[in-house]
């Protein structure tokens, strides 16, 4: 072997561990690459894992949130409801109202009216007090009162409104509506007012003025006031209260006139004999 | 609340009664009474009221004519006036709104339409 040879050989050996030391350095950054790489994944994965639990964070609040609304939305139903139910006791309470002022109204005017009427012991004032309760109260245009005179057993009239007392007929008890209404004792009321012509002796109404069962006088209603068509509940508690209060006021003062009268007269006697 | 004075003219004792325990329910009303008109006149004359109300057919001087009086009084121009009566034709009313009443009522005697009516005039 010549030393050309030899110097070959060297060349080639430095060559071969050049080569051989690039191999080592290059496989020693794929190592560094693949622990990087990997290094990477594990993070990688681990972020996944993260973000997939903050997925499921995110959906139970949804669902938690959803729940909420429902629960919500129950509620509001809940309320709504009760606000119609509130309404509508609302509504009752107002409806009660009326009727309750209604009534307290009507108690009123029968307060007044029996007050007014037990007020005095004038017979001709009371009488007054029964035309304006009949007029104002009741609205009737034209009727007539009339007392039993017990002693002929017919009814007399005494007062009037809108026709002469004069005018009105005596009417014997039982006979026709008015002495059949003052025998039994009961309220009389027209079928219908249409085509209705007045009647002496054929009233709208008869009201019978008692004192518990004993009759001692009517009154007689032939017109209601143009604005008024038909009776209310309130015109057949004034009625009632009539047919009681008035036959009281009127009997009670009747009864006053005729004894202040006899008194007047025994005054009158004794004078003369004392003097 | 404010206190209003209202004059009541109706000449049946039974009538005014029913009219001034209807308007006592209302509060702050004081309320005078007059037997016809010329006792209405009398007492508008003699002190100032806020509120008139007044029946048609009273002796000596009937409402229509107390209407007419008072709105020909400057005191009285702007005063609201109630008719309450039972003329209930078409030509009372108009006569009587046109002398210058506010409303016009008519019997028989309703305590709520009285009541409502004041309470809409008097702004209450």
């Amino acid at each position: 072997m010549n030393h050309s040879d030899d110097d070959n050989n060297v060349s080639r050996a430095d060559e071969f561990l050049q080569v051989f030391k690039k191999g080592a350095e290059f496989t020693q950054d794929l190592l560094k690459e693949n622990e990087r790489l990997r290094f990477r994944t594990v993070k990688l994965e681990e972020a996944l894992k993260e973000h997939d639990l903050g997925c499921t964070d995110d959906g139970g609040a949804s669902r938690v949130l959803r729940l909420k609304i429902e629960e919500l939305e129950q509620e509001k139903e809940e309320i709504l409801s009760r606000i119609k139910l509130v309404e509508e006791e609302n509504q009752g309470f107002a409806n009660r109202y009326v009727e309750i002022e209604e009534e307290n109204n009507m108690l009123a005017n029968l307060y007044i009216a029996s007050y007014q009427l037990h007020s005095t012991l004038d017979f001709k004032e009371v009488l007054q007090i029964i035309l304006e309760i009949v007029i104002n109260l009741i609205g009737s245009e034209e009727f007539g009162v009339l007392l039993l005179d017990e002693k002929t057993n017919q009814l007399e009239p005494v007062a009037s409104e809108g026709v002469e007392t004069s005018e009105l007929p005596s009417v014997a008890v039982g006979k026709g509506i008015i002495g059949e209404s003052v025998k039994t004792g009961e309220n009389y009321f027209i079928d219908s007012m249409e085509g209705y012509v007045r009647d002496f002796e054929k009233p709208i109404v008869c009201i019978p003025l008692k004192i518990k069962e004993h009759v001692i006088g009517v009154i007689s209603i032939y017109k209601l006031l143009t604005q008024k068509n038909e009776f209310t509940s309130v015109d057949y508690e004034l009625f009632t209260l009539l047919a009681g209060h008035a036959a009281t006021a009127v009997f009670s003062s009747r009864m006053y006139s005729d004894s202040e009268r006899k008194l007047s007269t025994i005054q009158g006697f004794i004078d003369l004999l004392t003097k | 609340m404010t206190d209003y004075k209202v004059l009541v003219v109706e000449d049946s004792p039974t009538m005014r009664q029913l009219i001034v325990f209807a308007l006592k329910r209302i509060r702050g009303f004081q309320i005078v009474e007059a037997n016809d008109g010329v006792d209405g006149l009398k007492k508008l004359s003699s002190e100032k009221f806020d509120l008139i109300l007044t029946d048609i057919n009273m002796p000596i001087m009937d409402g229509l004519k107390l209407v007419s009086m008072v709105r020909n009084d400057p005191h009285y121009k702007e005063t609201p006036i109630v008719v309450i009566t039972t003329e209930g034709a078409t030509e009372d009313r108009e006569r009587a709104l046109a002398l210058g009443a506010n409303e016009y009522i008519t019997k028989p005697i309703q305590t709520m339409k009285i009541l409502e009516t004041v309470k809409k005039l008097m702004n209450i």
